[in-house]
């Protein structure tokens, strides 16, 4: 069967885009804090909602909703209302990632297909079955922690479908489990759905030497001359014993496009593609070469090459976790 | 209001490790978690070890708990964490795979790196058994206050991350081996020489965060004495103190002297201060607008 391609829509006209362009499936938030790409003009009202799956429907496509940030306590209806509205909007899918939401989406809306969030930080078998045997997820997105030998072994041992991130931004932490943002800006992706805020950058050229701040802290320093990255904390420049560098991470970002025949072979069904904060042509640009890549494997063919260099902004590529050398 | 000693989160030599429980026997605290939350690599250097830890903490009249690992993928630790129960200890998950193994309905509890953010999933955990949550330490006052509440009604004990260094993440890769050049299967142990971690800087030389091999931590100690009135009101029933390696004992006792009333919040905010003149304080997470914010005076550098 052809891998599954399944691609991010910030906006009503990125999801009309990438289902143009070709993706299987599209995965959107409500535009509010239930889902972890909560930024300011960024995803879908109820309407908007409703009306996406119907075109995306209307295509062939299937519609996935996220509602994977952590409910604040004192307010779980907020979450509760995404869950319905998911399911009165014809959603194909929910991406959850907490336990009390799960158990909800379960109970009350057992016919609405559950998928488990990357947030969920389900790296092995044993719990991504107890994630099925207890709220009956069918599909888990696994965190960006494992190996390609090791996504294989999951696969063995679980009736779960796996989804693995193929493109774009790349957490180096475990997801789900990461509260960097918070301590330095208060603003966190388990309660607020962003990571290092704009709100919270700060740029300060001192004769041509450019710093880059979050939350008051300088992460990064290029000369005037040099591209600034954009301050995320764990991919900043810090110092500690004799060493001074990216201690965490390069400014780098997740290109796994040549993995795609081994990540077939490890038995995952779909690929994903991060980037509900990109635009349009971007993701349709980005599906159209994964698409193409898919159909080239299902019909034996050779992968097309480095076809999305160009697309990471002279941002260096990583496969990540892929390889087990990246621990 | 109780306090519980949370699971060394360094690593420290077998002998530094048990010694470090021969001396906790005698402080003033009535639960201790301990072995191994942040590698699994570290684990055997001290495991024969964790039984005459746990019988010298018994025999004290503390509470024990065994921790499981915060990040559980590779199989042998899935094989650590089913075996956990086994020791005839409390266990408490810090990783949801480790409930997996649980017998049903088997009373455990559940640490700091598992995501309780809400009623619902405190709900969810209670019914599998949860008698003990420590909430994650991000969470603000208020909701510290809703989940205290629902804890009460559910009879799950709440408690609340008082003191240390706060773990703010936990990755698949390890940073002391990657500083050194090497990867985590070849580490060689770099992580050995920080017993409390190292210092992470901003590139002006700011404090910032500490490195602890695949964790990183705050460089600032949390501390939660200036909320021990807001908390004991909520109804936490404990207070969750992370082992450091200089003066913890006496950093237990100050606590005691706090919720005894002996001493003033500010006064043992300044006695912690004094003990080291680098260590900063943070009691954002609870009641400011980030984490490192701190609501006292600051008496470091």
């Amino acid at each position: 069967m052809v891998m599954e391609i399944v691609c991010p829509a910030g906006t009503p006209a990125a999801l009309r885009a990438a289902v143009k362009a070709g993706a299987h499936t599209i995965y959107c938030g409500f535009a509010d804090e239930t889902n972890a790409r909560n930024f300011p003009g960024l995803n879908f009202d109820r309407a908007e909602m409703r009306e996406g799956i119907a075109f995306a429907h209307g295509h062939g496509s299937k519609v996935l909703i996220a509602i994977n940030t952590f409910p604040r306590a004192g307010d779980e209806a907020i979450w509760h209302r995404a869950v319905a509205d998911a399911a009165s909007s014809g959603a194909d899918a929910v991406i959850l990632a907490d336990p009390g939401l799960l158990a909800y989406a379960a109970r009350n809306h057992p016919e609405l297909r559950r998928h488990l969030s990357v947030q969920a930080a389900a790296a092995n078998a044993d719990m991504i079955n107890f994630y099925a045997e207890t709220f009956g997820v069918k599909r888990v997105v696994l965190p960006r922690v494992l190996s390609v030998p090791e996504i294989a072994a999951i696969n063995v041992e679980t009736e779960v479908e796996t989804e693995v991130f193929v493109f774009g931004g790349l957490c180096v932490m475990a997801e789900g489990r990461c509260s960097l943002s918070s301590y330095a800006t208060g603003r966190s992706p388990n309660m607020n759905g962003v990571c290092s805020p704009a709100s919270h950058v700060e740029y300060y050229d001192d004769n041509g030497i450019l710093d880059a701040r979050l939350g008051g802290y300088t992460i990064h320093r290029v000369g005037k001359e040099e591209a600034a990255p954009y301050p995320t904390l764990c991919k900043g420049c810090f110092s500690a014993g004799d060493a001074t560098g990216h201690l965490f991470e390069d400014p780098v970002s997740l290109n796994a496009e040549q993995l795609i025949p081994q990540l077939q072979k490890a038995g995952v069904t779909a690929l994903k593609i991060e980037g509900r904060q990109r635009s349009r042509s971007y993701v349709a640009q980005v599906v159209r070469n994964f698409r193409a890549a898919v159909d080239a494997l299902e019909a034996g063919q050779p992968m097309p090459e480095g076809m999305l260099a160009r697309l990471s902004e002279g941002q260096a590529m990583t496969t990540g976790a892929y390889k087990k050398t990246w621990r | 209001m109780e306090l519980t000693v949370g699971p060394n989160q360094f690593f420290w030599s077998a002998d530094r490790w048990a010694s470090s429980y021969d001396t906790l026997a005698s402080a003033p605290v009535d639960r201790v978690v301990l072995g191994e939350l942040v590698c699994s690599k570290r684990l055997p250097f001290y495991q024969a070890r964790i039984p005459d830890a746990v019988t010298i903490l018994l025999e004290a009249g503390k509470k024990v708990s065994l921790t499981s690992l915060a990040l559980v993928t590779l199989k042998r630790e899935r094989k650590q964490a089913a075996e956990l129960s086994d020791m005839g200890v409390e266990v408490e998950i810090n990783d949801l795979t480790a409930l997996t193994y649980l017998p049903e309905k088997a009373p455990f509890s559940v640490g700091p790196l598992v995501n309780v953010y809400n009623e619902g999933t405190l709900s969810w955990l209670a019914s599998r058994g949860a008698k003990r949550v420590c909430l994650p330490p991000e969470l603000p006052l208020d909701s510290v206050r809703v989940l205290a509440k629902a804890g009460a009604d559910l009879g799950v004990a709440i408690e609340v991350w008082g003191h240390g260094r706060v773990p703010l993440a936990i990755s698949g890769r390890c940073y002391h081996a990657r500083m050194h050049g090497r990867t985590k299967d070849n580490c060689q142990f770099a992580c050995e020489d920080d017993a409390d971690g190292l210092d992470v800087r901003t590139l002006e030389d700011q404090p910032f965060l500490t490195m602890n091999g695949v964790q990183t931590l705050s460089d600032t100690y949390a501390c939660a004495v200036h909320q021990i009135d807001a908390l004991k009101e909520a109804g936490v029933a404990a207070l969750r103190l992370s082992p450091q390696s200089k003066g913890f004992v006496e950093i237990c006792q100050m606590y005691r002297d706090l919720l005894e009333g002996v001493k003033t919040p500010d006064a043992i905010a300044r006695d912690i201060q004094n003990m080291d003149e680098n260590t900063r304080l943070s009691d954002g997470f609870l009641t400011g607008d980030r984490g490192v914010d701190w609501s006292g005076h600051s008496l470091a550098r």
